[in-house]
């Protein structure tokens, strides 16, 4: 449909008060758990017009990170309203953000410690016992113990990218620093791990160097294998906004089936699944062969390089360590002209054929990239990431915008897109992965590990135990299902619903070999009852967001606070506390460096004699981890840290981060903040001198200190190694599985505006439930009818993996090609992830939901 | 049998419990019957009341009239509660086809099935106000045909469009997912089907009129935009 271009309501004289009430005013229960040094945050906070205290947070749910109000009185949630001093949601939410208040209270929450007494009974809430606190966390700490003096490669920990910073930050810290273990890994590895890995090839630094402010900047917003409409929702209200108001600024959706994102786009590219990787190198292609490359920008800014081809298909459990998935990783420099010469077979008529995008349409964006004084937004999610080439993909899509010059003006350079709150403020910034260190630093290199024990206060030296990477997500949970992990601890997430695989990682396909899971000792902490607690030995109730205090970071780099507001119910507590009691018992007796290990690690906020907190507040227990974690990004906060970073060249600034009261003062700031004229001062273009004030938001301070500020586009890579980002040529290479007679169908998973993932926290929401009470099939009416199904037929779909049943849906809100389905993922009791693959992009290890093939039959 | 039997037990109950004998009649012209039924008078001098649609709907959405509108006629007629159930328009009809007096005649397809016409209540509505809802939009089987988006800026924010759902009563079957779907129920839900089509196109501008709704205001009485709705409906109706 035409987005018409309507003129706008001007504004009128009334100041327009923002504030939206949010969906539920009926008042909550909050029964205090009597959590000993826990008081709502200090400080002055405003009233509303009930006598309700008003703190500020953000969303729980996505990567956009709306603002939201919460609003309490006498210990009761009355209601969550919109924020209208976000800067990115100006008071708006969407419909799930609109009902947070709702979520947090529904009939099932966890609120008592349970204790399974025959692991037999795993797969279901039943054999599961009540017990108290004490029980819980003994038991769980002596397993943990345990398994981890027998053999610490038989434990693990997966996270997450909704886990608030300040809980991500203690959680490493015990897990590196305290047990020396690499195996915790977040559910973000199946979200942005593609993302991260091309930054850190690409740019030697994680996370966009843009911000949403390029939206409105864009001439032309290109959407890759990513469906704002419904997954950043509110964002995407920006991205229409723009288009309503400058009739020039055009979008094109590239994608592998239509959705409501394609309906407000000018043009629709549908291609292919995996064709991608062709349609990126024939626009390179084509700006090498018409000399449509920046040169300038090449020669100050690129380095060429070649990478691993042919590179295969983790099938099988050992490929990582097996030819060809042990030379994945390498690359080797090569010229320009090579570049050039081995993209040549990348023509518009082969890419056409191959990726099924018209010639036209291919010309057209070659040539938007062939304009240098077009601002183009390329954003991209999990059709590009969820990929089993996602991180090739990610490569390709900076190439694009580094060979063209593409990069550093507002609107001009390409943002990967977040999908949730936190994967990067926690996940990414503070390095819960098997490989990572905090503030971009990874296990394998010596300089970081040192910079670490600096500021971990642990001898030089203490860190090489883990100077090898540990067990990436797949390969957990592969290990697990073979017997191989004693010992499983997770938090924020629902691996037995989203994980891909079922019949094997649950043991659903009853093979002997994949029982595993019920022989690990596993610990959930968890809000609600989800399939993953029904697999679990104990269930720790944890407080939910709002009920304790956290930092989430959002996809462009904003840290922002989301205060405690009520406290959890019944005898739910902080993850934190919960954390330091199995930290306490765990670490009992353990020394670093002939001192009392829990006092070394952790004594900085806990008191061991005490068994809690040393502050009284949520408020001083998080600041107090924040500015130890802020100090790996402001090295003068220590000394010996200082002089690692001056001495190796680390350049750790380049992520710096301001003090926790400063967020809570300006509602959230991008990183790098700087301090000048003593404000603290975000950035929102990195690596961008732009007009030279940093206060404009350009990298000035970064650029000043450590780069070159005269170079091509005002640029200037300072964080990269040898100041020049890498432009790897990287092949088509087909999918894993291509639909053929047995299956004919591509089968495509992923999410919708109403519900949140796995749906473990929106499906207790009535109103949601109501809005879209089933994860249906959607299909398009030809191979409906093909296939001799109507809509709201129930229909059973079988992968090679395994089978489901979906009620199908034609009504065209998704409308996939011929010959593809989508169902999203957010149903228990569909559990599409029966029959997806576990097919994972060699780099990068993210798992590719989006192209498994399976038959689809009337059931 | 059974279905007979049951429609007559309810019938007489609601005789009962209605306590309407002797009270004024009211008119069951806006009751919603099931697709392929004719105007009011027409679909009560056929309909037997046998129950054989309410037997055949696949999801249970057709239920017996309770004693609403009073004695008369219309008491055991099929009708639909959409917020409880709404309508699937099965492409084949199973209502109409088990339908043994023509009372519900045969459609050609379901985009020319009629059983009333959404309106959206602007005041309730929460897209309206900016917030990223449009579920009816989404839910609605007819997408982008029978509920449209309008995206135009939101008052005093130049940064975000509104996406207003606009129903188009030319393509409207009135099937009712919108209203089964809607998350706003308090003080009611956001948007209903009026059967009576000239009804329903009064009911649209009235509730055009209101203009740009501001968040909470209650409305700003602002300039009416006039949303091109008169374009979308095309020839005559």
């Amino acid at each position: 449909m035409d987005l018409t271009r309507r003129s706008f309501i001007k504004a009128t004289a009334t100041a327009a008060a923002m504030a939206a009430a949010g969906g539920s005013l009926a008042a909550m229960a909050g029964c205090s758990n009597g959590d000993s040094a826990v008081t709502p945050g200090s400080g002055d906070h405003p009233t509303d017009s009930e006598g309700a205290t008003v703190y500020t947070g953000v969303c729980r749910y996505c990567g956009t990170g709306c603002g939201v109000l919460i609003h309490a009185k006498d210990g009761q949630l009355l209601s969550v309203t919109g924020d209208p001093d976000n800067l990115t949601s100006r008071g708006l939410n969407c419909v799930k953000g609109y009902y947070l208040a709702r979520m947090l209270r529904g009939e099932a929450r966890l609120t008592v410690p349970l204790i399974r007494d025959d692991p037999k009974t795993k797969g279901s809430m039943e054999g599961m016992h009540e017990a108290t606190w004490e029980e819980a966390l003994d038991l769980v700490a002596d397993k943990l113990k345990t398994a981890w003096k027998n053999d610490k490669s038989r434990i693990g920990f997966w996270g997450s990218g909704q886990q608030p910073i300040g809980e991500g930050y203690l959680t490493s810290k015990f897990w590196k620093a305290g047990l020396l273990s690499n195996n915790i890994d977040p559910n973000a590895r199946m979200c942005m791990a593609s993302a991260v890995v091309g930054f850190m090839n690409v740019f030697q630094t994680d996370e966009p160097a843009g911000c949403y402010d390029d939206i409105e900047n864009a001439d032309l917003i290109l959407t890759w294998g990513a469906n704002m409409a419904e997954c950043h929702p509110v964002l995407y209200s920006r991205v229409t906004a723009h288009k309503v108001q400058d009739e020039n600024c055009k979008h094109y959706d590239i994608t592998t089936m239509r959705t409501r994102t394609s309906e407000t786009a000018d043009k629709v590219m549908i291609f292919k699944p995996g064709t991608d990787l062709a349609i990126t190198n024939c626009i390179a292609n084509y700006l090498c062969e018409h000399d449509k490359v920046d040169h300038d920008f090449i020669k100050d800014h690129i380095t060429f390089k070649k990478g691993t081809e042919n590179i295969g298909y983790p099938f099988a459990d050992d490929y990582d360590v097996t030819e060809p998935g042990n030379t994945v990783d390498a690359v080797e420099e090569i010229t320009f002209e090579e570049y050039a010469e081995k993209l040549k077979p990348y023509t518009i008529e082969y890419t056409s054929k191959l990726s099924g995008v018209s010639e036209e349409d291919l010309t057209t964006l070659c040539e938007a990239f062939a304009n240098p004084d077009l601002k183009i937004a390329s954003w991209w999610t999990m059709g590009v990431n969820q990929h089993y080439r996602g991180t090739w993909v990610n490569h390709n899509l900076h190439n694009l915008h580094l060979i063209s010059g593409h990069f550093g003006k507002p609107g001009d350079g390409g943002f990967s897109l977040t999908g949730q709150p936190s994967a990067c403020g926690t996940a990414r910034e503070v390095g819960t992965f098997c490989h990572r260190l905090p503030a971009d630093l990874v296990v394998a290199n010596p300089a970081h590990r040192r910079y670490t024990e600096a500021i971990w206060d642990l001898p030089e030296g203490y860190l090489d135990a883990i100077e090898k990477p540990g067990m990436h997500t797949i390969k957990m949970f592969r290990t697990m299902s073979r017997g191989g992990l004693d010992f499983l601890w997770s938090a924020h997430n629902n691996w037995a619903q989203s994980l891909p695989n079922a019949e094997r990682f649950l043991g659903l396909s009853g093979k002997e070999e994949d029982q595993g899971i019920f022989n690990t000792f596993i610990a959930v902490n968890e809000i609600y009852p989800t399939l993953t607690t029904k697999y679990a030995d104990v269930v720790f109730p944890v407080a939910a967001w709002a009920e304790k205090e956290g930092q989430f970071g959002n996809g462009e780099r904003r840290t922002s606070v989301f205060e405690k507001a009520i406290d959890p119910p019944g005898d739910a507590r902080w993850d934190v506390w919960v954390l330091m009691q199995i930290a306490q018992r765990v670490l009992d007796g353990e020394t670093i460096d002939g001192k009392d290990a829990m006092d070394h690690l952790f004594g900085f906020i806990w008191d061991k004699e005490k068994g809690d907190f040393k502050a009284e507040t949520q408020r001083d227990i998080n600041r107090d981890i924040w500015e130890e974690y802020r100090t790996f990004s402001n090295p003068s906060m220590n000394e010996k840290a200082e002089k690692i970073n001056h001495d190796e060249n680390l350049h750790m600034e380049a992520k710096q981060l301001a003090p926790y009261d400063e967020y809570l003062k300006q509602h959230g700031i991008t990183w790098p903040v700087r301090e000048v004229d003593g404000q603290w001062v975000a950035t929102k273009w990195r690596f961008a001198y732009g007009d030279g004030k940093q206060e404009n938001g350009f990298d000035v301070v970064g650029i000043d200190q450590y780069g070159s500020k005269d170079l091509a586009g005002g640029v200037s890579f300072y964080k990269s190694a040898g100041q020049r980002a890498s432009v790897v040529f990287r092949p088509y290479e087909e999918p894993p599985y291509t639909p053929d007679k047995e299956y004919p169908f591509w089968l495509s998973t992923g999410r919708l505006l109403e519900h949140w993932h796995t749906g473990s926290m929106t499906r207790q929401v009535p109103e949601l439930n109501r809005a879209v009470p089933e994860a249906y099939c959607y299909m398009n009416k030809d191979d409906a009818k093909k296939l001799g199904l109507q809509d709201g037929d129930n229909a059973k779909i079988t992968s090679k993996y395994g089978s489901f049943e979906a009620t199908v849906n034609t009504g065209g809100r998704f409308d996939p090609p011929d010959g593809m389905v989508f169902v999203p993922f957010f149903a228990e009791e569909t559990l599409v992830n029966r029959a997806v693959m576990d097919v994972y992009c060699p780099l990068s290890k993210e798992v590719d939901f989006k192209k498994t093939t399976c038959k689809i039959e009337k059931a | 049998m059974g279905a007979g039997a049951n429609i007559a037990k309810v019938a007489a109950g609601a005789l009962v419990a209605g306590g309407l004998v002797g009270a004024s009649v009211r008119t069951s012209d806006d009751s919603l019957r099931p697709p392929g039924a004719g105007d009011e008078q027409d679909f009560l001098s056929k309909c037997i009341k046998c129950g054989r649609c309410i037997e055949a709907c696949p999801f249970k959405s057709i239920i017996a009239e309770q004693g609403t509108y009073g004695i008369g006629a219309a008491v055991g007629a099929p009708t639909f509660d959409m917020r409880t159930q709404a309508c699937h328009m099965c492409e084949d009809f199973p209502c109409v086809e088990a339908c043994p007096t023509g009372a519900l005649m045969p459609i050609p397809s379901r985009d020319v099935a009629r059983i009333g016409t959404a309106v959206i209540k602007r005041d309730l509505c929460i897209a309206v106000k900016g917030m990223r809802c449009e579920v009816c939009y989404r839910e609605c089987p007819f997408i982008d045909k029978a509920i449209t988006i309008d995206y135009h800026l939101r008052e005093n924010d130049d940064l975000h469009t509104v996406f207003e759902p606009i129903v188009n009563p030319v393509h409207c079957t009135g099937c009712g997912i919108c209203v089964e779907r809607c998350v706003v129920s308090e003080p009611e839900v956001a948007i209903e089907i009026v059967r009576d089509f000239d009804k329903a196109l009064e009911r649209i501008d009235e509730e055009q009129a209101k203009g740009a709704l501001d968040a909470w205001s209650g409305g700003t009485g602002a300039d009416t935009s006039a949303l091109g709705l008169f374009e979308q409906r095309g020839t005559n109706n």
